[in-house]
């Protein structure tokens, strides 16, 4: 079914684009503000890439790949949160572990099917204009449960990256609301997979939120702006993409990156003005 | 004295990194309405004794008790407020001072629960008591460090805490802070039966106040008494005295 909308909206396969980036865009950047706090801006790629591998292992089996991405991808997000929280690997060392092993066994999977599978093309560099109905379908299931479980934990989720001992001291389930964020942070991502790919999704989940704490001077604001952002860089980068010819999830992700260096801009003269 | 008439009790508790015990047979306890300092030179062991006494650390052998509880079976931690050394604050942190104190409500009424109508009263209050109510939507970024360091206070006050436990709050705060500080302890305590225990190494600012000093040399309690009987032998409880650390060494 196609919906009368205007240009550049007005087929189908680009109202499917604009729902399952309407969804990412504004998940990923809800995700992103948390994991900006507690200073796992990375984290997206390290799950992303044990996504890849998760892609690959399901197009081999001949499975949806969506799915054993999923697994891959939570398996990889709640091992990640457990060294940090457990101490048994900093941060960024347990990301750049699972950045790696992802990605080295996303081509040795990919090598196992005997070729170059194109389709895991779609998913390293995203193809949402190929977006079926049922892949839409399960990326605005993913996205609903996100935003529902943000809507009731995000001002625990906000205790806790604000002072993850205080919050513990208080009697706040920090273990649990930290695995959860992890547990969200691959969902996302693998919602964005085929919007934006798994090379560019820390993208979405890191420049609206710079965007936004630019912009806000709180945390329900940032919270809202960087939402605004990334939905705005989805809309304005498929619109680009279409009338250019150009590869939409890279023009997405260069539309959130020049909403970062406007507002940066902006924020610098103001920080000028005020200091004159 | 029965065991729940104390805030905090820890006895004869025992901690080590490795072969280093850092807590050799701490005694120490904190009841309903009074003012304990703990004081002691770096490496004394102070931090280490405020980690197993809020249970974010199991001592190796002795006991600990939160109103007459082992730490991990409280169940009403929001009895407990805890202020940590001089929280470090992410670049940019978007989140307003009463962003920041209401945090601290969270846990006491249930982490997946909407803020009740009494939830701001409780926050105007906390912000009273710290002199901050005017800050209330100012980014905390945009504070001076003591009156971060005050809103950080404000969040530790905001779930009504029986047992305040403060981690050097007021080093490096200027002086209208550590007033403000002063008043804000001295009030929770004394009015409302608030059991304070304070670690610092500056405590000029409420050594009028104190009921018990503590003093932790070598992960071992040195002096435990009232301030009033180390200053009556010759010893200033000064903030920033160039004595302190020989006084420090001096007990015991």
């Amino acid at each position: 079914m196609t919906l009368p909308l205007p240009w550049p909206f007005d087929r189908q396969y680009m109202q499917l684009a604009l729902l399952s980036g309407l969804v990412v865009g504004a998940c990923a950047p809800l995700i992103g503000t948390f994991l900006v706090q507690k200073r796992l801006s990375l984290m997206g790629d390290g799950v992303g890439h044990m996504a890849f591998a998760g892609v690959a292992a399901g197009l081999l089996a001949g499975v949806s790949p969506l799915w054993t991405a999923l697994v891959a991808a939570v398996a990889g997000a709640v091992t990640i949160e457990w060294l940090r929280l457990h101490q048994r690997a900093s941060g960024d060392l347990a990301l750049a572990v699972f950045f790696y092993t992802g990605i080295a066994g996303g081509v040795v999977l990919t090598g196992l099917a005997g070729s170059l599978n194109a389709g895991v093309l779609t998913y390293l560099f995203g193809s949402v204009l190929t977006v079926s109905p049922a892949d839409a379908r399960s990326i605005f299931i993913l996205g609903v449960v996100i935003l529902a479980v943000v809507a009731v934990s995000w001002r625990a989720m906000f205790a806790v990256v604000l002072d993850e001992e205080a919050a513990r001291v208080a009697g706040l389930p920090v273990d649990a609301l930290s695995l959860g964020l992890a547990t969200l942070t691959a969902v996302t991502v693998v919602a964005a997979m085929r919007v934006v790919g798994v090379l560019l999704v820390a993208a979405l989940m890191v420049l609206p939120v710079g965007a936004a704490q630019r912009l806000a001077r709180s945390f329900a604001a940032t919270l809202r702006w960087a939402v605004a952002v990334g939905v705005g860089s989805v809309v304005v980068g498929l619109a680009v993409a279409r009338a250019g010819g150009l590869a939409p999830g890279g023009t997405i992700v260069l539309v959130a990156s020049a909403t970062f260096a406007l507002t940066s801009t902006i924020d610098l003269g103001r920080r000028r003005v005020r200091a004159s | 004295m029965p065991l729940t008439a104390d805030a905090l009790r820890l006895d004869d508790v025992r901690y080590a990194y490795g072969r280093h015990a850092v807590l050799d047979g701490v005694s120490l306890h904190v009841r309903a309405g009074e003012f304990v300092a703990l004081t002691g030179p770096n490496g004394s062991g102070k931090s280490t004794l405020v980690r197993v006494a809020l249970g974010l650390s199991a001592p190796h052998s002795g006991e600990v008790h939160l109103f007459g509880e082992v730490p991990g079976a409280l169940r009403q931690r929001w009895r407990v407020g805890y202020v940590p050394q001089r929280a470090m604050l992410v670049d940019h942190l978007p989140a307003t001072v009463e962003e920041v104190v209401a945090s601290g409500g969270v846990a006491r009424r249930g982490w997946a629960r909407r803020p009740r109508r009494d939830d701001p009263v409780r926050v105007d209050r906390a912000l009273e008591v710290v002199a901050l109510s005017d800050q209330r939507r100012v980014p905390i970024t945009e504070l001076s460090g003591g009156q971060q360091q005050r809103a950080f206070i404000a969040r530790a006050l905001v779930s009504e805490p029986e047992l305040l436990v403060l981690d050097e709050p007021i080093a490096g705060v200027d002086v209208e802070s550590q007033a403000r500080f002063r008043d804000a302890l001295v009030t929770r305590c004394h009015q409302d039966g608030v059991a304070v225990l304070l670690v610092s190494h500056e405590l000029g600012a409420v050594a009028d106040d104190l009921d018990r000093l503590v003093v932790l040399r070598g992960g071992r309690v040195v002096f435990d008494d009232t301030p009033e009987k180390l200053t009556a032998e010759g010893v200033s409880l000064g903030v920033h005295r160039t004595d302190l650390p020989v006084w420090l060494e001096g007990p015991g």
